[in-house]
């Protein structure tokens, strides 16, 4: 049996190098795409393995970059803290709206996740005094880098860089380790069961699987990623607004997650990729990146069902068979 | 093993199943048979928890177990098939199989080892006991029905149950598909010390098989016996078997 090759962990390898290309603006954009291909992966573990689809992701995703935010911003708290805290909050927000979620199925589910969302949204808009309302909370800290400058006086290489492109290495190392840890979950007997309910709820219960719990667990464990991702968004961002829980970032990593795939793990990851790169490229050009967007979307959904992971993954395996064939 | 007492479930005003009592004795293989819209698969759905009866009770190993969620029920030991056709098409043969031994086995919890050596050899038994282990990798969606009908016993069979329902288990079948199947289930039943309480249109199955045979008619008990019986029965007759000739 032949080893696969590890391409998530070559990939994240040469992510590292991209600060030393010089440029800031690919650094950021790198940034970018990192954080959200965490989030649209986590969304994925919903709507590629459990076959429930979320129009409300965002909730989770805001959830986590408000409680990072507001930790280390008002409270002073240290990134070691805030970061995880993002996870947490989210996590407790699904557990509470997933509960009543999974209870209803289909486009019901979906309705529903939206309306959760929405108010999410409502109240990051409102309550002046936590979220600071309409205007949001800019000027979010960066985590302190100070051991680094520090590591860098004894050690060549450590202490040239600035504080985003740091930030930007330590997004790398965290975004890393959380794929690595939803790959486990996916590849799990949990993932099996999961495989299952999206394939055939009914079915899966008469193997005894407990659909409704599953659903649940799969809701929590997809907002804690959404949460993470938020957190670091965050500070990214140097700032945190209502619009990161609105409904139409919701749409934004649906949309990343079927243009990469949702039938390949790293089918999200390549769709944040896409439509950031796309996004950059096409406003530069012309201002009507929505209408593009559309037509790309039409696209895709007639001849690409499988998004760019699927499209690759049958390319592939037709120059499999020609090569073999020839 | 299994009784169910005046169980009665109606849709809209229409009772499809209009005070029905069953008794499932240990070991043996029972019939439900009635024409089409006599209420079989209701009855069955509510066995096996997939319905909410409105009335009545059933019990199962002396327990009650009326109403309870079908998750609940397969740990208890009762295992079903589907009339029409109900596996995971997308996964392959193996992993279906595997499914259900993951699941009944209680470690669908487990977050961390990687799902691929879990239960191999169990599963790749329980294929060669079907008969579908040279087809151990091929994506169920595309097995013939035949095939497809194979893999929902073993579905049920990974379940380990003490007693199992069969909804038409050769529906849409051959009639060599049909005789291979039955002698499938017949040995398997044997081996396993199995209770069986299959539904079927096939008369002649079900006249080679059960030792117990009930006729539903209308939502409505109208025989109860061994073949032999039932087949004598002028009300059956009448209803049924009249038509079928």
């Amino acid at each position: 049996m032949s080893r696969r090759i590890p391409w998530g962990a070559l990939v994240l390898l040469a992510a590292f190098f991209v600060p030393a290309m010089g440029s800031r603006y690919y650094t950021f954009l790198a940034n970018d795409v990192v954080i959200w291909a965490l989030f649209a992966t986590s969304l994925n573990l919903l709507v590629g393995y459990t076959g429930l689809v979320s129009f409300g992701h965002a909730a989770y995703f805001g959830v986590g970059a408000y409680t990072t935010g507001i930790l280390m911003k008002k409270v002073g708290l240290p990134f070691l803290v805030a970061f995880p805290a993002a996870g947490v909050a989210a996590a407790a927000f699904a557990l509470l709206f997933g509960y009543f979620c999974v209870r209803l199925t289909k486009i019901y589910f979906a309705m529903l996740t939206l309306a959760f969302a929405q108010i999410v949204w409502a109240i990051c808009f409102k309550w002046n005094e936590v979220t600071g309302g309409e205007q949001g909370m800019p000027e979010i800290p960066y985590p302190d880098f100070g051991w680094v400058e520090r590591v860098g006086t004894v050690l060549p290489w450590v202490g040239v860089y600035r504080t985003s492109e740091y930030f930007y290495f330590l997004t790398l190392v965290l975004v890393g380790a959380c794929f690595w840890l939803l790959r486990r979950i996916v590849g799990s007997p949990f993932g099996r069961m999961l495989t299952t309910i999206r394939e055939n709820p009914e079915r899966a219960e008469f193997i005894g699987v407990n659909v409704r719990r599953y659903e649940l667990a799969a809701f929590v464990l997809a907002g804690t990623f959404a949460g993470l991702a938020g957190g670091l968004f965050g500070i990214f961002n140097r700032g945190v607004f209502p619009d990161f829980a609105y409904w139409s970032k919701s749409a934004e990593v649906l949309i990343m997650t079927l243009l990469g795939g949702m039938g390949a793990f790293f089918g999200p990851a390549v769709g944040a990729l896409a439509l950031l790169w796309l996004n950059q490229q096409i406003v530069s050009y012309t201002e009507y990146w929505p209408l593009i967007l559309g037509v790309i979307l039409v696209i895709l959904l007639f001849v690409f069902p499988g998004g760019i992971a699927g499209a690759t993954a049958a390319a592939w395996r037709r120059l499999g068979r020609r090569a073999r064939g020839a | 093993m299994l009784e169910v007492r005046d169980l009665r479930k109606s849709f809209d005003g229409f009772q499809a199943v209009a005070g029905v009592s069953v008794s499932v004795p240990e070991g043996g293989i029972s019939a439900i048979i009635g024409p089409n819209g006599a209420g079989k698969t209701t009855l069955f759905n509510l066995i096996t928890g997939h319905l909410h009866p409105d009335s009545g009770q059933v019990l199962f190993k002396g327990r009650e177990v009326t109403g309870i969620p079908p998750h609940d029920l397969c740990r208890l030991g009762m295992g079903r098939s589907f009339q029409r056709t109900n596996i995971f098409p997308r996964l392959s043969v193996f992993e279906n199989i595997q499914a259900a031994f993951l699941s009944h086995r209680g470690r669908g919890w487990n977050l961390f080892t990687p799902v691929e050596r879990l239960y191999r050899e169990e599963t790749e038994a329980l294929l060669a006991a079907v008969g579908l282990l040279d087809k151990a990798g091929e994506v169920s969606g595309f097995l013939s029905h035949g095939n497809q009908k194979q893999l929902e016993l073993g579905l049920a069979l990974a379940l380990e149950p003490e007693i199992l329902l069969l909804d038409e288990p050769t529906a849409g079948m051959s009639a060599a598909e049909t005789r291979e199947t039955i002698q499938l289930i017949e040995r398997i039943a044997r081996e396993r010390h199995l209770t069986l309480l299959f539904t079927e249109h096939d008369m002649e199955v079900v006249f080679s098989i059960a030792q117990r045979i009930t006729v539903l008619h209308q939502g409505q008990v109208i025989a109860e016996g061994p073949p032999d019986e039932v087949r004598r029965h002028p009300e059956v007759r009448r209803v049924y078997l009249g038509e079928a000739r």
